[in-house]
């Protein structure tokens, strides 16, 4: 029995993400005496690999083949059952991102596993498999027993700290006879934005709503952000109104996110918005309306105006970052 | 071509869920909705068939659940679905949905079958690629755009720091989020009239049985009192940020 870790890559590097998937599953593993494989698929390097076995990977499995340069899901799971199959997986781990969304249910269909969507928490007991998730957007929480003898679980970004461990991996490079048919998707065209931090890896975010009246008041978001590492977002009325990108809007129907520190900024605290940001760490709140239900939400909040409050503000983290 | 899409019946997403003393839902009260992924998936869907009238023969919804939900599958009828199909079953949990939607779609050949990402109660985002597996059709997740040029599907897939237009073989599974259409349809008053008389096929369970099941809900835990600080001195949030919290 083993623990699977499937992680993608970007552009042939890993991110935090794929760490917190390893971690989380070495997690699991200590609780059922089991080990971990992870399973790459795409161009990387040993030197990145190998980075994966310092967080309790015992052996990787790097997989390379033309065929899979394209995301399709039918193709991926087909080859991720295949895998799991092989090393006589009975947990499988994927992040809660879009290529997990993706391949987790496929896989639940071709194992007949249950699946554990969006878990924080190592499960409470193995036996019976419990997991904690979040459900009704944030509202409750739900202990969901999974009976199934193969479990499928995806990890929600950000919310499983990273454990370092002794472990050296083994890597192993593994050949995959794919039959090209399978691949359906034709991509036809790619638009990317590259070197842009994603709001959903940011560990800061800075974000705007209604309350900073017009999109010709971002300025100091922006700068916030820049100067804090962080990345900008905002509310759907925001975006709706097209002041700022779709990709930004955070909430319920947009992204849900789980930063270390999310600054809202007048933002009034709608029940759909706190769906999206309320895993984060730190709320930190700037409003105008001392009764805003953003301050429900907040651990630290200032009431006034963004447009004044906003320049100190930067000014103060300047400083405090040249002392 | 036909269009299916898929809905869920969820409580309004302003609800302040509670529950009973045996860790049911604590329906009193409750609004109960199109799941919002589902009714902007439906839009599109009826945006598609305007657009395109020769092509598009129908579109229907299914959804799984027992006869209390019908008041929102009607309401699917009223914004302009021209048929639904209910499987009278409680749905126990996505597995077993899937497995019904799966069915209906065997005994009815659809083409196109959109789903919403998630649901706004377990927000698992799984049925709709579960459906493709039982139905091994090929499938896209992460759709923020559906269009027809020429006759031919074309999809936008949110990926990191960007966007794919590609293309699938009919049939297939779009799983869409944010982006598929701008604003729900809302029902207009003829819309409503004509619905009430618009058929929804009752079909019984006959798919796999579940693999989960929720054995308690809680609470998120009670969040600590704000601590205000004044707009005069964002110095000291500054400091508190650096050094207490240490998230900056």
């Amino acid at each position: 029995m083993s623990v699977l870790v499937y992680t993608e890559n970007w552009d042939g590097k890993f991110k935090k993400l794929s760490y917190e998937l390893v971690s989380y599953a070495s997690g699991i593993a200590d609780m059922l005496n089991s080990q971990v494989t992870v399973l790459s698929i795409g161009d990387v390097d040993k030197n990145e690999l190998e980075k994966l076995g310092n967080y309790g990977a015992s052996k990787i499995l790097s997989l390379r083949n033309e065929h899979l340069k394209i995301f399709d899901s039918q193709a991926y799971a087909a080859v991720i059952a295949d895998i799991a199959g092989q090393v006589n997986s009975n947990i499988v781990v994927l992040s809660n991102n879009n290529a997990g969304k993706a391949l987790a249910p496929r896989l639940s269909v071709k194992l007949k596993a249950g699946v554990g969507a969006g878990v924080s928490k190592l499960p409470s007991s193995t036996d019976p498999f419990t997991v904690y998730k979040r459900v009704y957007s944030g509202n409750a929480y739900a202990n969901i027993v999974i009976k199934s003898d193969i479990k499928i679980l995806t990890l929600a970004q950000n919310s499983y700290e990273i454990t370092e461990s002794v472990n050296k991996a083994d890597i192993e490079e593994i050949s995959y006879d794919l039959d090209p048919g399978l691949v359906k998707t034709d991509i036809k065209d790619i638009q990317k934005q590259t070197g842009k931090l994603l709001l959903t890896d940011a560990e800061i975010v800075i974000s705007g709503g209604r309350g900073m009246k017009s999109a010709d008041n971002w300025a100091p978001i922006i700068e916030l952000a820049d100067l804090l590492g962080g990345a900008t977002a905002c509310s759907r009325p925001v975006s709706d109104e097209g002041w700022r990108p779709h990709e930004e809007h955070t909430g319920q129907t947009g992204k849900i996110i789980a930063p270390d520190l999310y600054l809202a900024v007048g933002i009034s605290g709608a029940t759909q918005h706190i769906a999206g940001v309320s895993s984060s760490k730190c709320i930190v709140a700037i409003n105008t309306d001392k009764d805003a239900p953003i301050f429900e939400t907040a651990r630290y909040g200032i009431v006034g105006d963004a447009m004044k409050v906003l320049p100190g503000l930067i000014e103060a983290v300047k400083s405090a970052k040249t002392g | 071509m036909k269009i299916l899409v898929c809905i869920s019946n969820v409580p309004d997403t302003t609800t302040r869920v509670k529950f009973t003393g045996d860790n049911k839902l604590d329906t009193a009260g409750i609004q109960w909705v199109i799941n919002p992924w589902d009714e902007l998936c439906l839009t599109r869907a009826l945006e598609l068939k305007d657009g395109n009238p020769g092509l598009i023969e129908s579109v229907t919804v299914a959804h799984v659940g027992p006869a209390t939900a019908e008041p929102t599958i009607r309401k699917a009828l009223a914004i302009g679905a021209d048929t639904a199909i209910r499987v009278n079953s409680e749905p126990h949990d996505a597995y077993f949905v899937a497995s019904q939607l799966a069915e209906v779609v065997r005994q009815d050949n659809f083409d196109l079958i959109i789903c919403g990402i998630e649901s706004s109660d377990f927000n698992g985002s799984t049925v709709g690629s579960m459906l493709a597996e039982f139905l091994d059709y090929p499938s896209v997740s992460a759709v923020s755009g559906i269009d027809i040029e020429n006759g031919n599907i074309n999809i936008t897939r949110d990926i990191d720091g960007g966007k794919e237009l590609l293309t699938l073989p009919l049939p297939f599974i779009a799983v869409a989020q944010k982006g598929i259409a701008k604003e729900p349809r809302i029902a207009a008053m003829r819309g409503i009239m004509m619905a009430r008389s618009k058929p929804i096929n009752i079909i019984e369970p006959t798919g796999e049985e579940p693999l989960t099941e929720v054995v308690s809900y809680e609470m998120p835990p009670e969040r600590e009192a704000c601590i205000f600080i004044d707009a005069d001195n964002p110095a000291e949030l500054v400091d508190i940020l650096q050094n207490k919290e240490k998230v900056i």
